[in-house]
């Protein structure tokens, strides 16, 4: 990685290239201690992604047992019922927590904001590295819940008390108090990231790039740090009372000494509805700057996309009880929620729409991440749609809880957290490291990863609605849920797994030999307008030698009356 | 040395300004969801009115004095400092200092009284609120009286004069918490 990050500032005139002096830092300044934002990427996107191989590897464990009960699973050996609990709710803390968090905002949003707007770093590059130093400390604090008595936190990653709260029922003792705190670090890393996003796009801005001027990659990871900073502070306010709960003997959430577990699960879904969108909208940005340079057009109604936004982040706040209908909740607030789950399907259906109306008539070029972004686009659909029915009250009373949830929201956080990711990632490979990916291994990478997905989690929606429910450990407890043909869809399941998980070794294969002895990329690989493409691939210290002024907004494609079909954003005419 | 990101003001607000308002956003919530739960579930519990007679309203009426003096003398520390008077302005940071001790040293002697009455965090989920809500106010005024330490010290030899008035901000929110706080926990009965 070594000749991917320049440290040292060119030999340039102007005043900016002494921050960090000129000699070249240690090992520990540049990769512990630097405050360039594309290096705090870089660390964010490494750190999520040994964090997606470690989520990656449970699944591969628990689908293992799920498939085979009581076999003795390569590489992790017999999984116990506490090991179960313990793997199925690290899995999803991490995926969402370390994983899409960490890859999506953090990565993206210090990689490309400060590049995207035409400044030379973040206004609080300081605060910067402390967010991902404590992003670091909240992941290995993490880890550690592992190695302690009573092992990894076991009570799903909602933490649900009174399970999640006394130590009598979870059985993990230290692991469920070490869980939480690991959580509540890592919203201060994003907290501290967040204000540090949202100032920089506010205030830091090129010179003449106005409010819609702004790349919507942009927009979305501004919008959804703005979600992130609104939402988390119930859960925050939830988090120290759980920790009281568990550790000092108070009875916030304990019902038989006057406690509420219901309101839990409003502070934590009252949080966790937004997640949602709080990840989904840097992967829709993603794929919104994908689709219009490969497919030569100008965004289809940038301002309707950036209003659906807004209101798609507003009404997020409103859905959060469609979580708990079988919870107790009163049946006239059910009908309350139903309507706003099911409005929330409107802007984001409208957005679908403007991405295929961006494609209509564009000269298409079906390169890796023009690949990665029509399946964003195409799954999920699928994990939108299936909403529907979980949203309506009705219908939840079924499904909830079964695998058709499960499948359901993996048909989102998948595209988001994956396709999304690896969409970015070779998009924007070029400018991070230099060099161009291989294309051919990038589709069979590709083809490799979209279609076992389907065979995964297709299978899950068909045992989700003939019943089989979630959380548990062995089917074979239960005649009604290990019929044969159970077994067998459970089986294609995780073979389907194993083949996906096989082919990443594909991604990592390309990425080490593209970052070696790839193609040159030159500064502008796939001719597109947006400022991070003006400078020197990789971006040197400062990112360019005289910061950039802006003419006008990032999709002029394919205007008639011009020679070129791109027009870049810093160009006076 | 700071990037020119940082001296940038696209949006016409200094950027120190616009990044404290969205940390007070994101303080708000926080306190915004312990209190929302803690009057959801004084609603349901009629009987948290005979705890809340257990509190010593003359104590919080007190602090709540003491904090609305230091909110006084931060703002005229903003004053100084928009002068250029940065000796003032940190002297006037020292008061405010001075507040945030008396504050928590008598948030201490109300503790020590009440724990040894038996009014312990555990003794019933109200005064589990009421320790866990005036606990994180009071590390909020811990912290909020450290970092105006630090601007003072360095208001005194006329540097970073434009922070006095960041802290003063976070500094009145600490303040506006507690005028949350102190009718919840203390006069509602």
């Amino acid at each position: 990685m070594a000749e991917s990050i320049p440290n040292a500032a060119p030999a340039s005139g102007d005043g900016h290239q002494d921050h960090h002096g000129h000699e070249e830092p240690s090992f520990w300044s540049k990769y512990l201690f630097s405050t360039d934002h594309k290096m705090i990427a870089m660390q964010y996107l490494f750190t999520g992604m040994a964090m997606a191989l470690i989520g990656g590897f449970m699944a591969y464990a628990f689908r293992m047992q799920l498939a085979f009960p009581g076999i003795d699973v390569p590489g992790f050996g017999i999984v116990t019922p506490a090991n179960y609990n313990a793997l199925v709710t690290n899995h999803g803390a991490i995926m969402i927590f370390w994983v899409a968090m960490p890859v999506l905002i953090a990565a993206f949003g210090n990689y490309l904001i400060p590049l995207m707007c035409g400044c030379d770093d973040m206004v609080f590059p300081k605060i910067n590295r402390l967010s991902y130093q404590i992003f670091l400390i909240s992941a290995l604090v993490l880890l550690t819940s592992y190695f302690v008595e009573g092992g990894g936190f076991g009570g799903a990653w909602t933490a649900y008390p009174p399970l999640s709260a006394k130590a009598e029922y979870s059985l993990t003792p230290l692991g469920s108090t070490i869980w939480l705190s690991a959580v509540a670090l890592e919203f201060v890393a994003f907290l501290l990231g967040g204000i540090n996003f949202i100032t920089t796009a506010m205030n830091s801005r090129a010179p003449g790039m106005k409010l819609y001027d702004i790349p919507i990659v942009v927009w979305m990871i501004v919008i959804a740090s703005i979600l992130f900073l609104v939402s988390v502070g119930p859960l925050i306010a939830g988090a120290i009372m759980l920790l009281f709960d568990q550790n000092l003997g108070t009875a916030f959430f304990d019902p038989a000494r006057g406690g509420d577990p219901i309101l839990w699960q409003h502070l934590f879904w009252f949080f966790g509805h937004p997640e949602v969108y709080v990840v989904l909208l840097p992967a829709l940005g993603i794929t919104a700057e994908i689709i219009t340079v490969f497919s030569r057009k100008k965004l289809f109604g940038y301002r309707t996309v950036l209003h659906t936004t807004i209101a798609t982040g507003v009404l997020s706040f409103t859905v959060w009880a469609h979580h708990q209908f079988i919870a107790g909740v009163d049946p006239r607030m059910a009908h309350v929620f139903t309507l706003t789950t099911l409005l929330i399907s409107v802007p984001i259906a409208e957005m679908m729409f403007v991405y295929i109306a961006t494609l209509y008539g564009g000269s298409i070029r079906l390169t890796t991440p023009m690949l990665w972004a029509l399946a964003f686009i195409a799954e999920f659909l699928i994990g939108g749609v299936t909403g529907i029915f979980l949203g309506a009250s009705g219908a939840d009373v079924y499904f909830h809880d079964t695998y058709f949830v499960l499948a359901h929201f993996h048909y989102t956080f998948f595209p988001i957290a994956i396709i999304g990711t690896f969409a970015g990632l070779t998009f924007w490979f070029p400018k991070m490291f230099g060099r161009m990916m291989s294309d051919r291994l990038g589709k069979i990478h590709f083809w490799g990863s979209i279609i076992p997905f389907n065979f995964i989690f297709i299978p899950l929606f068909v045992l989700g609605m003939g019943g089989q429910h979630r959380r548990i450990f062995d089917y074979s407890n239960f005649p009604e849920l290990s019929l044969p043909w159970m077994q067998d869809i459970r089986v294609l399941a995780t073979s389907a797994l194993l083949v996906m998980l096989s082919f990443q070794v594909v991604f990592f294969y390309n990425f080490i030999k593209s970052l070696r002895s790839g193609e040159k990329a030159g500064k502008n690989p796939w001719n597109a307008n947006t400022l991070e493409w003006t400078t020197e691939s990789p971006p040197p210290h400062g990112n360019w030698k005289e910061l950039p002024t802006v003419y006008r907004g990032p999709y002029e494609y394919s205007l008639p009356d011009r020679e070129k079909d791109y027009w870049p954003q810093n160009e006076p005419n | 040395m700071r990037p020119i990101a940082t001296t940038r003001s696209t949006s016409g607000m200094p950027t120190g300004l616009l990044a404290v308002w969205w940390i007070v956003a994101s303080e708000i919530v926080i306190f915004g969801g312990l209190l929302g739960s803690y009057v959801m579930y004084r609603l349901s519990h009629d009987a948290w009115a005979g705890q809340a007679a257990n509190t010593n309203t003359e104590i919080g009426l007190f602090n709540t004095f003491v904090l609305l003096t230091s909110s006084l003398f931060a703002v005229l520390a903003h004053k100084a400092a928009e002068a250029g008077d940065g000796k003032k302005a940190a002297r006037l940071l020292y008061y405010t200092i001075g507040g945030a001790v008396t504050f928590v040293c008598v948030k201490a002697f109300e503790w020590n009284m009440e724990i040894s009455h038996g009014y312990t965090i555990t003794a019933n989920t109200f005064w589990s609120f009421y320790y866990t809500a005036a606990g994180i106010h009071a590390l909020h005024v811990i912290a909020g009286a450290i970092i105006m330490a630090i601007i003072a010290r360095d208001a005194a030899k006329n540097a970073e004069l434009h922070r006095v008035e960041l802290i003063g901000i976070y500094w009145h929110f600490v303040d506006i918490v507690w005028i949350f706080l102190f009718p919840l926990l203390y006069i509602a009965k």
